[in-house]
């Protein structure tokens, strides 16, 4: 049952060789930095409701971003990672799609969340570790996740949603259901076995997945030339008989071009599409990091120039649907909702120690049970020294 | 009832579990229109079509993560790993995503519909990298459940069991009794316990304690101490994650003694963790120290296997060490 796996090519009587690059990859860009569009260019389906809510979602994150890398800085929260810069990636590929359609990412695409609706005291008591917390306090901050809105939970180890993907488009294509998935990660997770494997299980098994490479210039310090030899990550897709596009990641509306394209080819087509955005980190890494050991200041600043949000602002306003009035408005009330947030959810209780053994099954096991009966009997002969959950053990 | 070997109870089970289930779905290297290697999967493909059997390309780490995707999504996937010597490969689709699913979303999305089916062990000329027993390194992880069948029946009422537990289980076979172990199976659905040890045979004077093929070991090592008067309680653990601690150290508490025996590496194996609990629960009933009988701390070899594999010679020398002592 062997059949024709790859295209002949010319015959050669010489040693011929071939390289990534030369493949030449287009990169669709639809919105220049002054907010005009530029000539003939295809633009999204997109209305002044749902550009104004883009627009209003990429300001929450701009500010939950800067709140909370400032509460980091206090001592507030163990942790934060922000998205800078990056803001369009994530909040222009939920705008796109439905919200029946799985929502994998790696960490930074807390704006894709907000989209699909993760109210702000929701981001807040996952930061905060509380009891309120979905997670039930088992993550370090930033790792979201909602099942009502579709959105996985997110988990550190880089790459491994990328087969999980694959593997979730391929149930929802057997159910034949209106719904695809969608799976960030960066250019760094991209050197992970698990994107190989993922990709090529997509690929094979023709799972309507939508793999969103954010390629953002660093993977904590290390620069994208010292992460890999080839065309970016979109020369990989073609490799592995993948539907590719390049996409100017600071353009909402090439981002959302790009996915709402995305969405209808891999519904109608049963295949994956890789979609490889070309963008900037501006911010850290993380909260743990510091860019000026690793990078220069000019650097920064050309890409400071091509701020996302601005862009998207400059063409709203050009569209007459958003004025400056509005704009002041918006971000000070964002401003004074986080912090008012962030004095709620820091006073709410930490989770109670039962918490601690459930999940672990979909019930106690008796030798966890044991364990679990076994410690909260010496937390309550020292209640003192775990001030967290003794108070409530009874 | 009816005359089974070990491949084709399994393939029994899975042939239930896909009638009852549209959701249910079998894939691995192989696993399509050739059965499998050991043709585990044979005729699944040709029953339920290519959409619900089929191949994968040759990436461990590819196969669960698909797996652990679907499981999320609400199928219910039965994964092959071809060989437990190749599951490294997935490991941290395993240990980090399939073990945590469910507790670091706080129970919003879980992949309690996972199996994972991995033939395991030595004794069929395989060496270093088609014999080895990696179950400890799994039930080291919070959030798995590993059970090991010993033969036809258990495998089937075993493997039903596990591909409806909502939990990830990985499911060791021993292939080694694929084809040699032949037992009376019933043909309707059944299931057996995870989490339930089974008492082969009562006796008296020590415990042996095994799984997998190794019992059929331990039972060969009773029939020599039987013949010398020595009375042997024989324990079938099935589940080593969770283990049966009760029925483990209601029978020490009988006998006093204790053999454990496991064909992987002694050190660092899953009989330590039993020896450490049961002198624990049984400290003041222990006649004699326990004794473990396991594989050399070496990679698994290919023409000393039979000195290196603990036979039933070697297990009955440790019964007298325990019975003398």
């Amino acid at each position: 049952m062997s059949t024709t796996t790859y295209q002949e090519g010319q015959v050669v009587h010489k040693p011929t060789l071939i390289d990534g690059h030369s493949v030449d990859i287009p990169i669709l860009k639809i919105l220049q930095q002054d907010g005009t569009t530029y000539e003939g260019a295809d633009l999204p389906d997109i209305d002044q409701a749902l550009a104004t809510k883009v627009y209003k979602t990429l300001a929450f994150h701009r500010v939950l971003d800067e709140r909370m890398v400032a509460a980091q800085r206090q001592g507030r929260i163990s942790f934060y990672m922000a998205a800078l810069g990056e803001e369009a990636t994530s909040v222009g590929g939920a705008a796109a799609l439905k919200a029946q359609d799985m929502i994998m990412a790696q960490y930074r695409e807390q704006g894709a969340l907000m989209f699909r609706g993760f109210t702000l005291e929701q981001f807040m008591n996952q930061m905060f570790s509380n009891e309120k917390d979905l997670g039930k306090g088992r993550q370090m901050p930033i790792h979201y996740g909602s099942n009502e809105l579709n959105y996985m939970t997110i988990s550190s180890p880089l790459g491994t949603q990328i087969p999980q993907a694959a593997g979730y488009a391929y149930g929802q294509k057997l159910q034949g259901i209106d719904a695809v998935t969608i799976c960030y990660f960066g250019e760094g997770a991209a050197s992970e076995g698990d994107f190989h494997a993922g990709l090529n299980m997509a690929a094979v098994h023709e799972a309507p997945v939508i793999f969103f490479c954010r390629n953002n210039g660093y993977a904590i310090s290390t620069p994208s030339q010292e992460q890999y030899k080839g065309n970016g990550i979109a020369s990989r897709g073609v490799g592995y008989g993948i539907k590719t596009l390049r996409i100017d990641g600071n353009d909402i509306l090439a981002v959302m071009k790009a996915v709402q394209w995305a969405r209808t080819y891999a519904l109608a087509e049963k295949a994956p599409v890789i979609i490889e955005a070309m963008s900037y980190r501006l911010g850290a890494h993380s909260t743990s990091d510091d860019p000026s050991g690793y990078r220069t200041r000019e650097e920064e600043e050309k890409w400071q120039a091509n701020d996302p949000i601005l862009r998207m602002k400059n063409w709203m306003l050009l569209q007459n649907w958003w004025d400056e009035e509005q704009e002041k408005a918006l971000f000070e009330r964002l401003r004074e909702d986080v912090l008012a947030a962030v004095k709620v959810a820091e006073k709410v209780a930490k989770p109670e120690l039962r918490e601690l053994v459930t999940d672990v099954y979909d019930q106690v096991p008796a030798h966890l049970e044991a364990q679990y009966q076994a410690l909260k009997a010496h937390i309550m002969q020292h209640p003192e020294a775990y001030p967290v959950t003794s108070g409530r053990l009874k | 009832m009816a005359q089974m070997n070990l491949l084709q109870a399994i393939n029994n089970a899975l042939d239930i579990a896909m009638a009852e289930d549209e959701r249910t779905l079998c894939f691995g290297e192989d696993v399509g229109f050739f059965g499998g290697v050991f043709r585990a999967t044979s005729g699944l493909q040709e029953k339920y079509g290519k959409a619900r059997c089929f191949n994968t390309p040759l990436t461990e780490q590819g196969i669960i993560g698909f797996a652990n995707g679907l499981a999320a999504q609400g199928s219910r996937p039965i994964a092959e790993i071809q060989f437990a010597d190749y599951i490294f490969p997935a490991f941290d689709q395993i240990v980090n995503e399939s073990a945590k699913f469910r507790y670091r979303s706080g129970n919003e999305f879980n992949v309690g519909k996972l199996t994972i089916r991995t033939p395991y062990g030595g004794g069929i000329a395989g060496g270093l990298y088609h014999s080895q027993s990696p179950e400890a390194y799994f039930t080291h992880t919070p959030g798995l459940k590993i059970v090991v069948p010993r033969n036809p029946y258990q495998a089937k009422g075993l493997l039903l069991a596990a591909i409806r537990d909502d939990n990830p289980v990985i499911f060791f076979e021993p292939k080694r009794l694929y084809r040699a172990s032949i037992g009376e199976v019933p043909e309707e659905d059944y299931q057996l316990p995870i989490g339930k040890a089974d008492i082969v045979q009562t006796g008296n004077d020590i415990t042996l304690l095994a799984w997998g093929a190794q019992m059929e070991i331990m039972e060969k090592a009773a029939a020599l101490a039987d013949a010398q008067g020595i009375s042997c309680e024989v324990i079938d653990l099935r589940s080593l994650l969770p283990w049966d601690i009760e029925t483990v150290a209601n029978s020490v508490a009988k006998t006093g003694r204790l053999v454990i025996s496991h064909e992987a590496p002694i050190t660092g194996g899953f009989a330590g963790e039993i020896a450490a609990t049961v002198q624990k629960e049984c400290f003041l009933n222990l006649e004699s120290p326990i004794e473990r009988v396991c594989g050399l701390d070496t990679p698994y070899p290919l023409a000393q296997e039979k000195e290196y594999v603990a036979d039933h010679l070697k297990v009955f020398a440790a019964i007298q060490r325990a019975v003398n002592f």
